[in-house]
């Protein structure tokens, strides 16, 4: 039997700078991970992290105000406030773990710009920050002698009188299904972008988290705003970081036009991301693309300054499109590239489940609100993944020894996925996948209506039916049976797919990434709320919240 | 276009489990990486083939395997560009690390020898409140190193791995150098003495290049693992066979303008270190057998003092 105070699902950012903190203050700390902690998805980040530094002029209220507009007015202003004020702080203790950030002339760190914002307070490493401060985590998790479970993957959680106490899992090398214990869990398993397709999120980010969380009472919350991201290359859908208009890079259409005149004439191509990704697809759709792209052209910036700052971009569009940035403009479209919504929490990490506490890309604070500014998300991750592991500290001291009804959970568990080993020919996991993420993009895009929005849930509930009576799972094997866990990340998909769907037709406006052809305003009056959705057993339940505004009342959002 | 994939399979859950290969052949788009086609045929073909993959854009380090006999990331890389006309792709599993299952390998080879260089910052001091100072250049020096994905293609195929499982190996000792070159780390010394004198350390390397050839990231790990020889030399460890070996074939040449290779090897085992000269002693008995002893007299080069010219150059320069 494995027993922990805290045990937290994931290993990325968000995960790993909680841990530091369960393990410093004492708690009986261990992570648990589908991937190597180095393979999460935070290694993808590129571009930076905003802080805004007070200690070198900058104000904290500043960065809060964009955030603020940035989210169309749906983020929730205390939780904002408090991310704002302890940004820089949160940075600056990265660095002195070790992270590299670049720096200027003084020797302390250097910023780029970002959009949505006119104060450049990104801080940054090339174009490999979410890597490099991974990587250090990973570092302070082995110096700290912290316990991982690597290649574990959770498949459902342990609820007792109401609260959650541990987790089922099946540890991938194996094969074998196990009941770990914990007086609390933390839920920091990251995003949901594999519901979308094409998508700019690695493969494992099939919103295990948001599912697990969803089905153990937990709500999620805004789930209908889905960032599309202005720069992401055809086909593939891999990202070009923001970083590139951030140091100065155009977008062009077909008549080589700087299009965001047009449409965002203060900030050009550093509007938000929501504001950008519909001008693109405005062009794209008026006829003024090139084969559904735009073209996004950094040559001005010169060789020298696109290999030192942007090397890897140059890599991807090098190696993926076979241009080289400093010769050609690139080709780009909008893509699904970040989910704002998720599991409803306070600034403290709390969930409504007592004894599940969430944080990073799988929690909504709200801080992004209708529309997350770039660079916020890998702030969000280590400011509210310490907060919640120290909110857990106390939590932990309420709790004392229980009955443990782990083994039934535990036998429940090893009948359903023999079940699924079990079941007869049907339809492979990747069909499912690939039907529901194509009519998810299609239906919940960058635009959409009240018609777009009923097909794809109907498209959801007709994949759910196909699962639930065909899914097939043809490697019967033990060792590191990946079909079996796809079988299970789908499952956990279509929950996604479903509380999307459903946040989405609940929203009867325009906000932020939410842009309905047909409700074209955003309406104050009536939606300056947040959607809810609970999982129960007669299907989803729905409900509103309003927003917390402390000092900045809702104006109309130009930039 | 058409790709003909020669893919190993083995799968030790089975009884009596034999590794085998196995041929899938498929059309794949013109753009597609092998990452791609495999993804292709796990999802159209066969549900059972095991891998690790994520990111799709080289920088989460999942996909590192051998393609026809290379270690390579296989989501940067094209099948166009190694089979331009539907040749067959060998892809086996990455070297030196115990197979899981298919192409999966353990990470514990990988990471245990990372656990084996402290990789983590050790300030003498931390600043209570903001950051250390530094330049920016002795920073971006670091991405040289930081720009790893722990993929573990040197570890495949580096040729001394291969046989002395106890080397430290290319990407540990690259993370070593991060830290022995990062300027707010206190322990610099420490860690290149400890790298010198241990079993596996920096003078194990043999300078196959290997590591180099195949990293996805430049990280060049034999490069670095100079570099700390070098920076471990500069602060005082003199105390291998891998100094020696260098000290005198530099002063061999300086001296001859040639190499005198019966000293060097002398001189690298040490004049005192009677059981390794005696280990050497047969070798030398067979050089001579085949008539490849070096000669006891060194020969001298013809213009030696353009040689000593050039060693006070950059000698001069050094200073
Ligand atoms: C290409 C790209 C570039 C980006 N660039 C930036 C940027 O420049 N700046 C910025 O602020 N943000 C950026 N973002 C967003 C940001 O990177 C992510 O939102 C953030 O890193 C998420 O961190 P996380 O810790 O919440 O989750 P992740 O890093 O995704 O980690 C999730 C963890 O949960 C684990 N897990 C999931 N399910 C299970 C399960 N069932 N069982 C066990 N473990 C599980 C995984 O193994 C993993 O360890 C970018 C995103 C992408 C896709
Ligand atoms: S150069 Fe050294 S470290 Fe690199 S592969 Fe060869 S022996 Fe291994
Ligand atoms: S040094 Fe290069 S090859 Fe080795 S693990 Fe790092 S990225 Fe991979």
């Amino acid at each position: 039997m494995y027993e922990h105070d805290l045990l937290i699902i994931g290993a990325g950012l968000a995960g790993l700078r909680a841990a530091v903190e369960g393990v410093r203050n004492g708690l009986k700390t261990a992570v648990i991970t589908k991937v190597h902690p180095v393979r999460s998805h935070s290694n993808a980040a590129q571009g930076g992290i905003n802080a805004p530094l007070t200690d070198r002029g900058d104000e904290w209220e500043g960065h809060a105000l964009d955030t603020i507009k940035g989210s169309d007015y749906l983020a929730d202003q205390d939780a904002v406030e408090i991310m704002s004020r302890e940004a820089g702080d949160a940075v600056l203790e990265l660095e002195r773990m070790g992270v590299i950030f670049s720096r200027g002339e003084d020797g302390r760190l250097g910023t780029r710009r970002f959009g949505g914002q006119k104060v450049a307070r990104t801080y940054f490493v090339g174009a490999i920050t979410g890597s490099a401060m991974l990587h250090v985590l990973y570092e302070q998790a082995l110096k700290h002698g912290l316990q991982v479970y690597e290649e574990w993957f959770v498949t459902s959680l342990i609820k007792e009188e109401g609260a959650v106490r541990g987790v089922i899992a099946l540890d991938i090398k194996t094969g074998e299904l196990h009941a770990i214990r914990a007086k609390a869990v933390l839920m920091a398993a990251g995003g949901a972008g594999r519901v979308f397709e094409p998508s700019t999120n690695a493969l494992i980010c099939t919103g295990d988290g948001l599912s697990l969380a969803w089905r153990a009472g937990a709500p999620l919350m805004d789930m209908e705003m889905i960032q599309y991201h202005p720069t992401t290359l055809a086909r593939t859908g891999i990202l070009l970081s923001e970083a590139a208009r951030g140091e100065g890079a155009y977008l062009l259409n077909s008549e080589g036009d700087r299009f965001m005149q047009k449409y965002a004439p203060d900030y050009m191509e550093l509007a938000s991301r929501d504001v950008v990704s519909r001008a693109e697809q405005t062009e794209i759709n008026e006829g003024r693309g090139i084969e559904g792209n735009v073209l996004l052209d950094l040559r001005h910036l010169g060789r020298q300054f696109i290999e030192d700052r942007l090397g890897y971009l140059q890599e991807v569009a090098v190696e993926f499109m076979g241009i080289d940035l400093t010769e050609q403009p690139v080709p780009v479209r909008p893509g699904m590239h970040y989910i704002m919504g998720g599991i409803k929490t306070n600034a403290d990490g709390e969930t409504e489940v007592p004894g599940l506490f969430a944080a990073g890309e799988c929690a909504n604070v709200s801080v992004h609100g209708a529309n997350r500014l770039g660079a916020n998300s890998l702030l969000d991750t280590i400011v509210f993944g310490r907060r919640a592991a120290v909110k857990s500290v106390d939590y932990v001291k309420t709790i004392g020894e229980s009955g443990s009804n782990s083994e039934s959970y535990l036998e429940a568990e090893k009948k359903r996925l023999q079940a699924l080993l079990d079941r007869k020919p049907g339809h492979r996991t990747a069909v499912i996948r690939n039907e529901m993420a194509v009519n998810m993009t299609e239906g919940i895009g960058v635009f959409r209506d009240q018609a777009s929005m009923e097909r794809a849930l109907a498209k959801v509930h007709e994949m759910r039916k196909k699962y639930d009576e065909g899914i097939y799972v043809e490697d019967k094997g033990k060792v590191f049976n990946t079909d079996l866990v796809f079988a299970l990340e789908l499952d956990f998909m279509l929950d996604c797919a479903e509380s999307v769907a459903v946040g989405a037709l609940m929203r009867k406006e325009s906000r932020g990434a939410h842009f309905r052809t047909d409700m074209q305003d955003r309406d104050d009056e009536n939606w300056l709320k947040h959607t809810l959705s609970y999982k129960s057993e007669e299907g989803v339940r729905t409900d509103t919240l309003d927003v917390t505004i402390t000092q900045w009342q809702p104006v109309k959002r130009v930039y | 276009m058409q790709t003909n994939l020669k893919v190993k399979r083995f799968n030790p859950g089975e009884p009596g489990a034999q590794p085998y290969f196995q041929e899938y052949s498929l059309d794949v788009h013109p753009d597609s990486t092998i990452l791609d086609a495999l993804i292709q045929v796990r999802e159209e073909v066969d549900g059972t083939l095991a891998m690790r993959c994520s990111c799709r854009a080289s920088i989460c380090g999942s996909c590192g395997m051998r393609v026809n006999g290379r270690a390579r990331l296989v989501c940067k890389t094209r099948v166009e560009a190694v089979a331009p006309n539907g040749e067959q792709l060998v892809i086996e599993p990455m070297g030196n690390q115990r197979v899981v299952k298919d192409l999966v390998v353990s990470l514990d080879t990988f990471f245990d020898q990372i656990k084996r260089v402290d990789p983590f910052l050790k300030p003498d001091s931390v600043p209570e409140q903001g950051e250390f100072i530094a330049s920016n250049e002795s920073m971006t020096n670091l991405l040289i190193s930081m720009n790893c994905i722990m993929c573990g293609c040197c570890v495949s195929d580096c040729t001394v791995l291969e046989v002395d499982s106890n080397f430290i190996g290319p990407a540990a000792l690259a993370k070593a150098w991060r830290f022995t070159e990062d300027p707010r780390d206190g322990q610099r010394d420490e860690r290149l003495k400890k790298l010198n004198d241990e079993d596996g350390g920096i003078w194990d390397c043999t300078r196959c290049m290997q590591c180099v050839e195949v990293c996805p990231k430049d990280v060049a790990p034999m490069d670095r693992i100079m570099e700390m020889r070098d920076a471990a030399i500069k602060a005082g460890n003199r105390n291998t066979s891998g100094y020696h070996h260098t000290e005198s074939f530099y002063n061999s040449v300086k001296k001859n303008g040639r190499l005198d290779e019966t000293r060097l090897a002398i001189d690298s085992a040490g004049w005192t270190n009677i059981p390794r000269l005696l280990d050497l002693a047969p070798i030398g008995f067979k050089a001579l057998l085949k008539g490849k002893m070096p000669p006891v007299m060194p020969h001298k080069a013809e213009d030696k003092q353009k040689i000593k010219d050039l060693y006070e150059k950059v000698e001069g320069e050094q200073k």
